[in-house]
């Protein structure tokens, strides 16, 4: 199957890259641009592994096929942190031992930089319902609720 | 997943001669969040996807006091419960957007889909049918209406013929003392396929203690998503009391014809029936009293 050019900007970066259609764009961040962050769960949706931002709009990436990314906005995991610092979100995870095998993380970490770029200051019930999206199969989930509280107190506090 | 051609069609035009070209060996792809599932899994098979998002009128959400919603077929849940008008009028189509999938997957999704999919339990599909909401389809020989409730014709297929797809939906503007609501049952909180959901809209009365009309729609509960014309005429010109509201509800109840499966028994389903159209109906009702 002959591939597509497809041009996109990634973590504020101007990006082409080829990929044939049936790839999604999960694929192509992990498999063309090595891009290894988002991470494949279910592969269908109910995991949420595989966040990332889309023209501001939390999606899977495994939802979405490479070429439809034809001239969007992306952010994923990778683009987070600053050389010499992470971002409060990824810094609270680590505080909070919101993590243990590491696999859904990423997803976690993205979903929730999305529900902080449209409402820095939620309540717990609206952070749980924001994450329903994503699986814990590790920490029952409370870790994870208190690191996102924690990161939005730190965000307001210019931590 | 096996190869296929993908195509992004700029007009209606384009899209319904590639459609008629490719005839069943081409999809089209909204969302994707059911196609692409779908098309991994080996469920459906296509040579070529149609994603249709660069065609303008599908992206379309805009509401007229004559011509009532205009609601494109590729328009994201998201965007339909961030509506402000949406949110005023058609409360009851809030319902069912807010409670499909994930906040990832609203921000994909689309009510379009959600009906092209075909599913008996999709939860879209009872509220667009209480509000009277038409099928606007593009195709060869140019577009023509379908109800809602006419669209579905079994699990995972609809009306739609070779070369044709779903341009938009059309709401007429809701009527004075008029509700909906929808609700499902599911055993978990959040993120869950209906056990059985139910739809629900009124037309009350003046001095609004008399139904003038009702429509009751149902889902999970059949092959396909089930309108249930009887129930809501049984509520015509009746005064708005328990007692009528149980009557349509035990009507909705005899109409259901439920399987048993993983998620429900078919006792249990009908059971909900009951239970859901009425809570249903009250919801309508409040709506409209406070309307």
């Amino acid at each position: 199957m002959s591939r597509v050019h497809v041009q996109a900007r990634i973590n504020g970066e101007e990006t082409e890259f080829l990929c044939e259609p049936r790839q999604s764009l999960l694929e192509v961040l992990r498999d063309v641009l090595m891009l290894t962050g988002s991470k494949e769960g279910c592969n269908n949706g109910n995991c949420g592994a595989c966040n990332v931002i889309l023209d501001g709009r939390l999606v899977n990436s495994c939802l979405v096929l490479g070429v439809e990314a034809q001239g969007k906005d992306i952010q994923t995991i990778e683009g987070l942190a600053t050389p010499d610092r992470l971002h409060p979100l990824q810094q609270q995870f680590l505080e909070h031992a919101a993590l243990q095998c590491g696999i859904c993380t990423p997803g976690f970490i993205v979903a929730a930089k999305a529900l902080l770029d449209k409402n820095p200051h939620p309540t717990e019930p609206q952070v749980r319902h924001w994450l329903a999206g994503n699986l814990c199969r590790c920490t029952g989930y409370d870790k994870i609720v208190r690191a996102v509280l924690s990161a939005a107190d730190a965000v307001r506090d210019g931590r | 997943m096996y190869d296929f051609d993908y195509a992004s069609p700029r007009s209606v035009r384009e899209a319904v001669s590639l459609l008629e070209r490719r005839g069943d060996d081409a999809r089209v792809l909204s969302g994707g969040t059911d196609l692409i599932v779908q098309l991994r899994e080996g469920r459906r098979k296509a040579g070529l996807v149609v994603d249709i998002k660069e065609i303008p009128e599908v992206n379309d959400l805009s509401y007229g006091p004559r011509q009532g919603l205009r609601l494109g077929a590729a328009v994201p849940c998201y965007k339909i419960y961030g509506n402000e008008t949406v949110q005023k009028l058609y409360p009851g189509l809030i319902d069912a957007v807010s409670l499909v999938g994930g906040i990832q997957i609203q921000g994909r999704a689309t009510v379009g889909g959600n009906l092209c999919n075909a599913s008996p339990a999709a939860d879209t599909i009872p509220p667009l049918i209480v509000l009277g909401a038409a099928c606007v389809i593009a195709g060869p020989q140019g577009t023509r209406t379908v109800p809602v409730e006419d669209f579905c014709i079994a699990p995972g297929r609809t009306v739609l013929q070779r070369g044709e797809f779903l341009l938009s939906l059309r709401i007429p503007p809701p009527l004075k003392n008029s509700g909906a609501f929808y609700l499902r049952f599911i055993p978990r909180n959040e993120m869950d396929i209906a056990v059985v959901g139910a739809g629900a809209s009124v037309v009350l009365g003046k001095r609004r203690t008399v139904f003038v009309s009702a429509r009751v729609a149902l889902g999970a509960v059949a092959p396909t998503p089930l309108f249930v014309r009887e129930a809501g005429d049984a509520l015509a010109e009746k005064p708005v009391s328990d007692e009528s509201i149980q009557q349509a509800a035990e009507i909705a109840r005899a109409a259901a014809r439920p399987i048993s499966d993983m998620r429900g028994t078919a006792d249990h389903r009908r059971h909900l029936v009951g239970v859901l159209t009425r809570r249903a109906l009250e919801g309508a009702i409040r709506r409209a009293k406070e309307s």
